[in-house]
């Protein structure tokens, strides 16, 4: 089969359990297909010749009841695999090997996937364009020199170019539903609490997710079915009833109320994005749903309350690369000096940015101007959501206010780039599930992406209403596999 | 508001991260710049607000207090810079 790569995951899956391929198969079609793909540069570490191996494991004695049997999977270089060099797309941690397991990798691998690499991402996820990374650009399938988004701009790729059949990222501000948009690809930010984040380099503790990228919604919530458990090595998990999300997927979501918040119409908003939004409500109309206008009045005060709030619990959590313990080490004339030259060479300039930022905002005398300030108004954020959904079942919005830009385009801005998360952040303060569906193209041909937003712990819902949209949305992405020579 | 040079020097001492002039400036330009943005908070009044500290509506969980894992030595020293049989060494601290 030299389709192989073509498949979705459900598929494979489907071909793996009915014995048409084999694990070994479908990861050596993975793995040439990486390998003839170096030039989108979505890889960090490749980890083939072990895949390889532990397909050929797999496939001595399958176990065909597991739910990801003998998939290959390239996961983001986020999350630490034991054994395997983890780097948080950073020169800090370039030489780091963890001697444990994430929890989200754990129950992948559980469920009989097997590890074929870690992928590109913006230096400890703090980015919207995967050019903070240490280890490069990345490029986007869709167009030579695009970002692919960020931070889980590797893993976008990878899932976009068919790379992997399907990936994880991590979501602190939109960094799974941005590159997702970006590339034509869905991505789903769990509610907080759903998935463990033990074992996931931290960024800000009170708003990191982890959660799945894939080509089609389908995939999205078999792999969310595998990732979402409780774990009490995370004292942030939530223990609830969790779905069997893919099971229980349908596209009735007659009579299900969809909210359009009017504060996301915001201005300067391109028109092929207010059209895009327009279309979504007309499909989400065709799947019988029922649209209702609401209101998120502190909308435009997310973002500032986000850049607040996240390096804050950033400087907090780097604090920790000292080049004591683990990682680059700066040779100093004493201790303090070893620190900061550690420090200030370990680290890129996104990262020294906000953890200056954190620090600051956390000094004594700035505390309560900044800081607590933030965190009320991120409250009057969540309350906002708690009102709207006392009238609605989900929210409907755009992923992001534009398509993806050229690589280099907004560098040297860093508001501008910020502002690219200005759909994605608020779901984050509020902790709630939102994806992103691809739902159409720019007048340059590049996706654009839908976001449906939920109430806390409600992912089936929008799983299901992503489901039946995207039936009728019906997209195709136009990749042409230029990288390939 | 503005942060000026003075101000950034503070900050990055207690950062633990060294700025020389060059960066120092393009700093100050750049926290400028996201402050002036963050500034609009200062819109809302929030004085009878409860700052929200976590999303997770749960109390921390206790736990009983047992070893789960032992003998980690040659796992927490493995990743280290530089070692001396089982300490991690770091420049001299004691004159």
């Amino acid at each position: 089969m030299s389709d192989i790569t073509k498949q979705s995951l459900s598929e494979l899956v489907e071909n793996i359990k009915g014995k048409k391929l084999s694990s070994s198969e479908v990861t050596k079609a993975f793995v040439e297909r990486s390998e003839k793909s170096k030039e989108l540069n979505a890889y960090i570490t490749e980890d083939y010749a072990n895949a390889l191996n532990k397909a050929k494991t797999f496939d001595e004695k399958p176990n065909l009841d597991l739910k990801l049997p003998g998939i290959p999977m390239a996961v983001k270089d986020l999350f630490c695999t034991k054994d395997l060099r983890t780097t948080a797309g950073s020169k800090i941690l370039n030489n780091f090997v963890p001697t444990y397991e994430s929890t989200v990798t754990q129950n992948i691998w559980n469920e009989g996937a097997i590890l074929m690499g870690k992928l590109n991402c913006d230096e400890f996820a703090m980015g919207s364009s995967n050019e903070t990374s240490f280890f490069g650009n990345v490029q986007n399938p869709i167009d030579k020199n695009l970002v692919p988004g960020g931070s889980s701009g590797g893993s976008s790729s990878a899932v976009a170019a068919q790379l992997t059949p399907i990936t994880i990222g991590t979501d602190t501000g939109g960094s799974i539903r941005q590159p997702a948009s970006f590339t034509g690809t869905v991505g789903l930010k769990p509610t907080y609490g759903s998935c463990s984040r033990y074992g996931i380099v931290a960024f800000a503790s009170s708003l990191d997710q982890a959660g799945p990228m894939a080509q089609n919604v389908k995939d999205c919530a078999l792999l969310q079915e595998v990732i979402s458990t409780y774990d009490e090595k995370d004292s942030t998990s939530i223990n609830f009833k969790r779905n069997e999300y893919s099971k229980e997927l349908t596209k009735d979501i007659k009579g299900k109320k969809i909210g359009i918040p009017k504060e996301y119409r915001v201005d300067g908003m391109p028109k092929e994005i207010e059209d895009l939004w327009k279309k979504g409500i007309e499909y989400a109309k065709d799947c019988g749903a029922e649209i209702i206008d609401i209101s998120l009045p502190h909308t435009n005060y997310a973002l500032p309350t986000y850049y607040i709030v996240a390096p804050a619990e950033a400087s907090s959590n780097l604090a920790r690369y000292d080049g004591v313990k683990y990682g680059f080490r700066a040779e100093g004339e004493n201790l303090i000096d070893m620190y900061e030259k550690t420090r200030s060479e370990g680290f890129g300039a996104e990262v020294q940015r906000r953890i200056m930022i954190g620090t600051y905002v956390l000094s004594s005398g700035y505390y309560d101007a900044y800081y607590l300030k933030a965190q009320k108004v991120r409250k009057l954020i969540k309350n906002d959501f708690d009102d709207a959904y006392k009238k609605v079942d989900a929210i409907l919005t755009p992923s992001t206010p534009s398509s993806a830009f050229k690589i280099g385009e907004k560098t040297n801005d860093p508001v501008s780039m910020y502002l690219n998360d200005i759909f994605t952040v608020p779901v984050n303060l509020a902790g709630l599930p939102g994806i992103s569906i691809p739902a159409g193209h720019d007048a340059k041909g590049y996706p654009l992406g839908l976001q449906i937003i939920g109430k806390a712990f409600d992912e089936q819902n929008i799983l299901n209403i992503a489901y039946a949209m995207e039936d009728k949305i019906n997209f195709k992405n136009n990749i042409t596999d230029w990288w390939i020579k | 508001m503005s942060i000026d040079l003075k101000t950034i020097k503070h900050i990055s001492k207690l950062s633990r991260i060294s700025v020389d002039e060059k960066k120092a400036e393009k700093l100050a330009g750049d926290l400028n710049s996201i402050f002036d943005f963050i500034e609009k908070l200062n819109e809302l009044k929030t004085d009878n607000v409860e700052p929200l500290t976590s999303v997770a509506e749960t109390t921390l969980k206790l736990r009983s207090d047992e070893v789960k894992s032992k003998n980690l030595r040659d796992q927490v020293i493995k990743n280290s810079p530089k070692e001396n049989e089982d300490y991690f060494v770091v420049p001299k601290v004691i004159e």
